[in-house]
């Protein structure tokens, strides 16, 4: 991985969120508080303004520069939670070194890991990780398995895409939708809605390459 | 939206200063991270520090001040402050007697206070509030949401560490009044967040959300409209039956703490109508209303709505509520 894909991604991942503005808008509305969307804006703008300060450092580097920003930037659960990915990504690249597909997967997972400990929060709580912890086991097993870089991302794009459909008939137990009980039935989470976006941009980006 | 509004990126920034020139005695404002802090730094106490998303005011800022709070961070309307934030308020305010944190049970603002505790280089503890009985308790989900019930969490902690009372003692107080406190909100329209320009949801004339939040998140149902003392009767309900579920059985003529909040756009006139029905309606369940607080103090923007807020004092929650409060919202006896 180089840091030149890194800031490619994070103006990919600025785009997506600012094209499905509505969307956001609108899930968040029906079960949330909506402000979703301005802070993932926030967020995503704020990373994409990075460019310049990332380009010199390595990529385990620019992946905990950028967690820290978020922290610092994003607020709500969001916030801690999408930094923390970020800065525990960071922290298992560095270990481990970034040079195949499975070191990068060992890497995601790690970040995703650390989203289950500070979100307290597992599979089908209508959350982020409902998109999350299956695209980390995906792409793991696919990378156990040598798969090639383009069939990894065509997968994972379908694998998240799925997680984020499967919120839609979950009751919340964790996150702001918690309040609503069986309300919340029907509706995607906002949050696993953003993720699936964000992991679609980045693995089209890969495809198109 | 019709509000008074420059420019909905720094709505939030010029509050604040029109909040701390307002009351210049009692704060000061620190931009880039946003803090607030006391005008004047107290010494030899444990350093009480609260904060949220922005949107419920006079929460948290307002109650800065003698008494009550050393610092407040305030995050983007209804969205959790970041870590910076109070880790800067904590360098700001502390006084070697540890630093305690107020926060409202919202996964957000949870996280981002956890992971300042985590990061500050001195001893400190955190109060959950968690005093609003709509949302049902269980071991999987995030649990009660802190509400208005905060206030007067914030108040009987500020209370105790003016008398230089150690770190552990004001969270056990904390955690004492939280558990014998409980609120429930409804709201008769829906709130408009500045950024997003539009009501967070959609309410017909002849609807009511019961069981609402304080950021106009849905609530628990959809009701229809009803003669006040109705809707006020369920909430009475719904605080007895949580009390009962939590094992507090109130006593014969048993002294509370009855807090009719608005949310920000109901008239006073409605919130002392509520008040008079929810203090007869306790009275019938053996508990006698020592102590009132009616106005806006949790605010959810200009939610029309209220929420009622039942204490269950004891003499020690008694002795540091009536205590000496010097603050922007909150002022008594000094």
């Amino acid at each position: 991985m180089k840091t030149e894909f890194i800031i490619e991604a994070a103006l990919a991942i600025q785009q997506t969120i600012l094209a499905n503005e509505s969307t956001l808008e609108s899930l968040d509305r029906e079960i949330g508080d909506g402000d979703h969307y301005i802070n993932m804006k926030r967020g995503a703008t704020t990373v994409a303004e990075m460019q310049t300060d990332l380009a010199s450092l390595k990529p385990d580097e620019a992946l905990n520069k950028i967690g820290m920003k978020l922290l610092s930037t994003i607020g709500g659960a969001s916030g801690p939670l999408l930094a923390s990915f970020f800065m525990s990504m960071a922290k298992v690249l560095k270990e481990n070194g970034d040079e195949s597909n499975l070191k990068i997967a060992a890497a995601f997972a790690g970040g995703v890991q650390a989203i289950i400990q500070r979100g307290k929060a597992g599979i089908s709580e209508k959350t982020m990780l409902d998109v999350l912890i299956p695209v980390s086991n995906q792409f793991v097993l696919l990378a156990t398995q040598n798969c090639n870089v383009k069939l990894i991302c065509a997968t994972l794009i379908h694998t998240a895409e799925q997680g984020m459909l499967s919120t839609k008939n979950l009751i919340a137990t964790k996150g702001r939708a918690a309040g609503l009980g069986e309300r919340a039935i029907g509706h995607i989470d906002p949050g696993a809605k953003s993720c699936q976006l964000m992991i679609e941009a980045v693995c089209k980006l890969i495809l198109e390459k | 939206m019709k509000k008074f509004i420059n420019n909905v990126d720094h709505i939030l920034v010029e509050s604040l200063s029109g909040f701390a020139k307002a009351h210049s005695d009692l704060v000061e404002l620190h931009l880039e991270p946003n803090f607030l802090t006391r005008a004047d730094k107290a010494t030899n106490k444990v350093a009480i520090i609260s904060g949220g998303g922005s949107g419920h005011e006079p929460l948290h800022a307002g109650y800065i001040g003698y008494g009550m709070l050393d610092a407040a961070c305030p995050g983007h309307v209804f969205t959790s402050p970041t870590p910076d934030q109070m880790l800067m308020a904590a360098e700001a305010v502390h006084a070697d007697k540890g630093v305690l944190f107020i926060v409202k049970n919202y996964a957000g603002d949870v996280m981002n206070f956890e992971m300042a505790a985590e990061m500050l280089p001195f001893e400190n503890a955190t109060v959950l509030t968690s005093d609003d009985c709509a949302v049902v308790n269980s071991t999987y989900t995030t649990g009660r949401r802190g509400v208005a019930g905060t206030v007067i969490v914030e108040k009987c902690i500020g209370s105790l560490a003016e008398t230089g009372a150690a770190l552990q003692a004001c969270k056990a107080l904390g955690d004492k009044v939280n558990n014998r406190t409980a609120s429930i909100g409804v709201a008769l329209t829906s709130c408009t967040v500045p950024a997003a320009g539009r009501p967070t949801f959609d309410i017909s004339e002849s609807e009511i959300e019961m069981g609402v939040g304080i950021h106009g998140e849905p609530g628990r149902r959809r009701e229809t409209m009803r003669p006040a003392d109705e809707i006020i009767g369920d909430c009475v309900e719904a605080i007895i039956t949580d009390f009962k579920s939590r094992n507090l059985h109130p006593n014969h003529k048993h002294e509370a703490l009855l807090l009719v909040n608005g949310f920000g756009a109901t008239p006073l006139m409605e919130l002392y109508l509520i008040y008079n029905t929810a203090a007869k309606l306790f009275n019938l369940h053996n508990i006698e209303i020592s102590h009132s607080l009616v106005g806006n103090y949790t605010t959810a923007l200009d939610m029309a709505g209220a929420s009622i807020t039942l204490c269950l004092l004891d003499d020690e929650i008694t002795k540091h509520w009536d205590s000496p409060v010097h603050t922007a919202a909150l002022r008594w006896g000094k």
